[in-house]
């Protein structure tokens, strides 16, 4: 009797971009993150998935510290990317924004064009030089799937766009300041299948680049594009694991449950 | 609140057609072994008939988890029971088939009287029989272990295989004439216990719908 495929096994090991240590959330007397320990890998996709408020946003947004912007928050617990501790006193917060860009559910452009969405971050880190910021739009613009649809209307409004599009400029706008983290919170659930459709193409090509973390509603989605997916139920991690370990044989019931539509 | 309620029907529903295709499937092969011993064409002659309807079941459970597949994204468990559900109906079909061939046997034979009685080839079928019931069985109640126990028991069709075409074979070499029967219960021999190599194969499906597994239990 032997085993034909073993899919508990680790994949090929590789660098740890982020490690989450032990880390707790506490909005008030309100505890939504719960002693979380995460090792999120270089080059990889992560998806984060669970029920609404079972806390996987409220974790995406500690990676790059935006929960600081909520009154009342409290974090305890230790994140580190490349080693070094994000929560750290003296941190460069809008380095650490730079490093690990972020993505949200509604395509949010800025009322100006094309090319001056994409050049906003690197101008706001003091790039001036006309030339090289070209070259940062269009890199931006290839890297994000967008270029050949807008090249010919860079000076043009970006709200001009659809929906899709907007979403995949607010990606390029994000690779212009060079993150090597790249959270992507619900990327797709207002864009219709075609655009859902490229930008998870869009994240397969990224993944060579960056590292990446996705919280997707979609079940599919996450079973798609994701090589690692994190369960969280009620501020709890429940179980991560490879993928297609968690979508084919779940270790845990509550994961089968919910993944399977039979929870709530 | 319970949520994919229709969804669940429709899994159990799958469930009950693997069941029912199991015991009509063990029907037919017992049934052809009796033909075969009793001498009784008209029901060899019923048993080729009624593997029509096991041929639309299996094509009915093929239909419901394609249905199924397209239409409810099933995952973990759920997709586990839908591949295990069309291994099963696969192998149950090839079960029928061979029970068919048994049948076809029992009416070629029809002009000539048997050399003996038949006692190992009913035995070999009883034990199929038997492994067929409960490998069906360990499916409906996700029996892992009775699973495991029932793929164990094809050594012994394997065994009473080998001793049958042994003893054939030196038959045939004393005398000739019978050549025509033996090679036909030679062909049945083979017949059942390849019957025993598609009930392992359940039984792993049932191991794997249970488990994830991928156990070899040949």
């Amino acid at each position: 009797m032997e085993f034909a495929m073993k899919m508990n096994e680790p994949a090929q090991s590789s660098r740890i971009k982020v490690r989450v240590s032990k880390l707790n959330l506490f909005y008030g007397s309100f505890q939504a993150l719960k002693n979380i320990d995460m090792d999120i890998e270089e080059n990889q996709v992560t998806a984060l998935i669970g029920p609404s408020g079972c806390g996987k946003s409220t974790f995406l947004k500690c990676i790059n510290r935006m929960n600081d912007l909520i009154g009342g928050c409290r974090v305890e617990g230790d994140i580190l990317i490349d080693g070094a501790d994000i929560y750290k006193d003296g941190i460069d917060i809008a380095y650490l924004r730079k490093e690990v860009g972020m993505v949200f559910q509604k395509p949010n452009p800025f009322e100006m064009s094309i090319f001056d969405n994409i050049a906003y971050g690197p101008r706001i880190h003091g790039l001036r030089d006309r030339k090289k910021l070209e070259i940062i739009v269009e890199r931006s613009l290839k890297q994000a799937a967008l270029w050949d649809e807008v090249k010919d209307r860079l000076h043009q409004s970006a709200i001009g766009l659809s929906g899709g599009q907007q979403q995949r400029l607010c990606i390029a706008r994000v690779l212009a300041v060079e993150p090597s983290v790249v959270l992507m919170d619900e990327p797709t659930s207002a864009l219709d299948p075609i655009s859902t459709g490229k930008i998870e193409e869009l994240i397969a090509e990224l993944k060579n680049d960056y590292t990446i973390i996705i919280v997707t509603h979609n079940m599919q989605q996450a079973a798609r594009v994701s090589d690692k997916t994190a369960f969280f139920l009620l501020g709890d991690m429940v179980e991560m694991g490879d993928t297609r370990q968690i979508f084919q044989l779940p270790r845990d019931k509550r994961t089968e449950d919910y993944i399977t539509g039979r929870f709530g | 609140m319970k949520t994919r309620v229709e969804y669940d029907h429709q899994l159990e529903a799958l469930k009950h057609e693997i069941i029912r295709m199991g015991s009509l499937v063990e029907q037919l092969l017992a049934g052809s072994m009796k033909a075969l011993v009793e001498r009784d064409y008209e029901k060899a002659a019923q048993i080729m008939d009624s593997d029509d309807e096991i041929d639309d079941l299996q094509l009915e459970i093929e239909e419901h988890c394609i249905t199924l597949i397209a239409t409810q994204q099933p995952l973990a468990g759920d997709l586990r029971i839908i591949f295990a559900a069309i291994k099963m109906a696969t192998d149950l079909e090839r079960i029928a088939d061979y029970g068919v061939g048994i049948a076809k046997m029992a009416i070629r034979l029809k002009d000539e009287e048997y050399i003996k009685p038949l006692i190992d080839l009913p035995r070999m079928t009883d034990i199929a029989c038997e492994m067929l019931v409960s490998s069906v069985r360990a499916f409906a109640t996700g029996d892992s272990q009775l699973a495991i126990d029932t793929a164990n028991r094809d050594n012994s069709l394997d065994a009473l295989f080998k001793q049958i075409y042994r003893e054939l074979l030196t038959y045939v070499l004393e005398n000739s004439k019978h050549i025509n029967q033996m090679m036909a219960f030679v062909l049945i021999a083979r017949y059942l216990e390849r019957v025993g190599d598609h009930i392992t194969n359940i039984c792993e499906s049932v191991v794997y719908n249970k488990t994830g597994e991928r156990l070899d239990l040949d």
